[in-house]
């Protein structure tokens, strides 16, 4: 059995950084490169996308991030898994075989998988929306998207098939991990606490330059050096599931107890139930150890067996947002940027806007933390006014910006600096749906 | 002084629901942590920004907190009109908690 897998995380979101993942590519040893590129509103959009254009709807960033490190990955022997199929992964890995072609790597075993969109099963199938309680049919034409979080299993056969690049839509971002740990170690599906284990290391080093020192530098309290040359992370695992999280020697950032601490605990609710397609995973009793410079030691995570169903995301139209942004400076700054906001809402109601919700925000005074705690802090010398507001028509999201451009020549003195967006909001929601409900497919193919 | 002297911490999100971590730098500083930094004190400190109860877990092992709390309605990460829709900066609002 192999002694230990190195692990690394080339990607924490779509729109990441690609020169870290070519410097773990060419310096990081590894046996595994995962891109985990999918947050929760992504592959709806991507699913928009497809509707659009039946070759589309994968991430925008693939052939360049495959172009930059597949030469490098090829050469050492490091097989590539990620989620960056989005909402059609067939047509991504079609995408990393032309890539692979181009460069001269004729040959490569890529596969998709698929299964994970469930449009169809949750549309008339009695379904109910976990945060409304609302059956998912009375979202009617505004859903746009469902996709199951899936596991590791299907990464698992598509590496067992002999697959050197695995391409995802939406697998749950530690199953990423968890799959080639499964693979390499040969771990079964139903061993808990070693898919614990897999699984806070596929939590510690799913948002890439979050564990190795980005997210975390406050000058002069957490300084954090080398921030524009961040390394991304490494996870060495042994047979047993134990595991020390690293970066390449020389790259920037920092490993220490203290970021691992951070990333362990990012996006969990009660840390001795992480639940995930593979395992209940309880990390409640990990403990973190320094071993050595940029070494931290991780143990004692455990599992217990996986929920009988997966949980769904759905995607669904739901109005539009106007945004519209004006900058006051000077003396007296804050009073005419109030005054621009009393104009503004003023005539939103003189035109006949009405919107769901609305709010006036001071960036730079209260914008994050709302009023209360702006007042123990001295009055800023600029502040930016942005009026922002949800409506059902795309004409009345327009119209914020066009009150708040107007208040140029019809507002207070000094404006400047006027911006205006309208966005159409894809709102997500989710439901649960049984396992045997979802079915995912392995198609391996050579470029 | 201020929770930020003696610990550090991140925001999460999953739709409305946040958590906010709360980690001591030195581990000595858990049980002060533990003592004043309770899930009443969160509430009441975010009252304005929150709804609903805040759930506490205890991670000792690691000198850390960790603070389930809801956001308001309409303050899901993918409706909210708010300039941070995750909320990734509440764990600095958290942080300007006093504590003795």
């Amino acid at each position: 059995m192999t002694a230990s897998i190195r692990i690394g995380c080339g990607a924490g979101y779509s729109g990441d950084r690609i020169e870290p993942a070519v410097e773990l590519a060419e310096q990081g040893r590894l046996d595994y490169l995962v891109f985990e590129c999918l947050a929760e509103r992504t592959i709806a959009l991507a699913q928009l996308r497809k509707a659009h254009d039946p070759a589309a709807g994968y991430d925008p960033l693939l052939a360049e991030r495959m172009r930059a490190v597949l030469p490098a990955c090829a050469a050492g022997g490091v097989t590539i898994v990620t989620n960056m199929g989005a909402a059609n992964p067939v047509a991504a890995a079609a995408v990393v075989r032309g890539v692979a072609r181009e460069l001269g790597l004729a040959g490569l075993p890529v596969a998709a998988i698929t299964g994970d969109d469930v449009l169809d099963v949750v549309t008339g199938g009695g379904f109910t929306i976990d945060e409304t309680g609302a059956p998912v049919e009375s979202l009617g034409d505004a859903l746009v998207s469902a996709n199951a979080y899936i596991g590791a299993a299907p990464i698992v056969e598509a590496l067992g098939q002999g697959a050197r690049v695995v391409v995802t839509g939406r697998a749950a971002d530690p199953s990423l991990f968890v799959g080639p740990l499964r693979h390499a170690f040969g771990w079964t599906a139903d061993d808990w606490p070693l898919l614990g284990r897999a699984t806070a290391v596929g939590h510690l080093l799913e948002c890439a330059g979050q564990v190795t020192g980005g997210y975390f530098a406050d000058p002069g309290r957490t300084d954090v050096a080398g921030l524009a040359r961040l390394g991304f992370p490494i996870a060495e695992v042994a047979a047993d599931g134990r595991a020390v999280v690293t970066k390449v020697p020389g790259s920037g950032g920092a490993v220490t107890i203290a970021t691992c601490s951070e990333q362990l605990l990012y996006e969990i609710g009660d840390p001795a139930a992480y639940v995930t397609p593979d395992v209940v995973a309880d990390f409640s009793g990990v403990e973190l150890a320094l071993d050595g410079a940029d070494r931290v030691r991780v143990r004692g995570a455990t599992g217990h067996p996986a929920p009988a169903t997966l949980k769904v995301a759905l995607g669904h139209r739901d109005g539009f947002i106007g945004d519209g942004q004006i900058s006051y400076g000077g003396s007296g700054a804050i009073a005419r940027a109030r005054l621009a906001a009393t104009i503004v809402t003023e005539r939103l109601r003189i035109v006949g806007v009405r919107p769901d919700a609305l709010r006036c925000d001071l960036i730079g005074l209260d914008s994050l933390h709302g009023a209360a705690r702006s007042g123990v802090h001295p009055e800023p010398y600029e502040v930016r006014l942005r009026v922002a507001a949800r409506t059902r028509t795309r004409a009345e999201a327009d119209r914020i910006g066009r009150e708040v451009e107007a208040l140029y020549t019809n507002g207070p003195y000094g404006g400047g600096g006027a911006t205006a967006a309208t966005r159409e909001v894809l709102a997500i929601a989710s439901t649960w749906v049984p396992r045997d409900r979802v079915s995912c497919r392995v198609s391996l193919e050579v470029a | 002084m201020r929770l930020r002297d003696v610990a550090h911490g991140r925001a999460g999100d999953k739709g409305r629901r946040v958590n906010l971590s709360v980690i001591a730098f030195d581990p000595a500083d858990y049980p002060r942590l533990a003592r004043e930094v309770t899930a009443d004190r969160v509430r009441a400190h975010l009252a304005d920004l929150i709804a609903g109860p805040v759930i506490r877990y205890e991670l000792p092992q690691l000198a850390a907190l960790n603070f389930v709390l809801e956001r308001p309605a309409g303050g899901g990460v993918t409706e909210t009109l708010a300039l941070d829709p995750h909320g990734k900066s509440l764990s600095a609002a958290l942080l300007d908690l006093e504590i003795s």
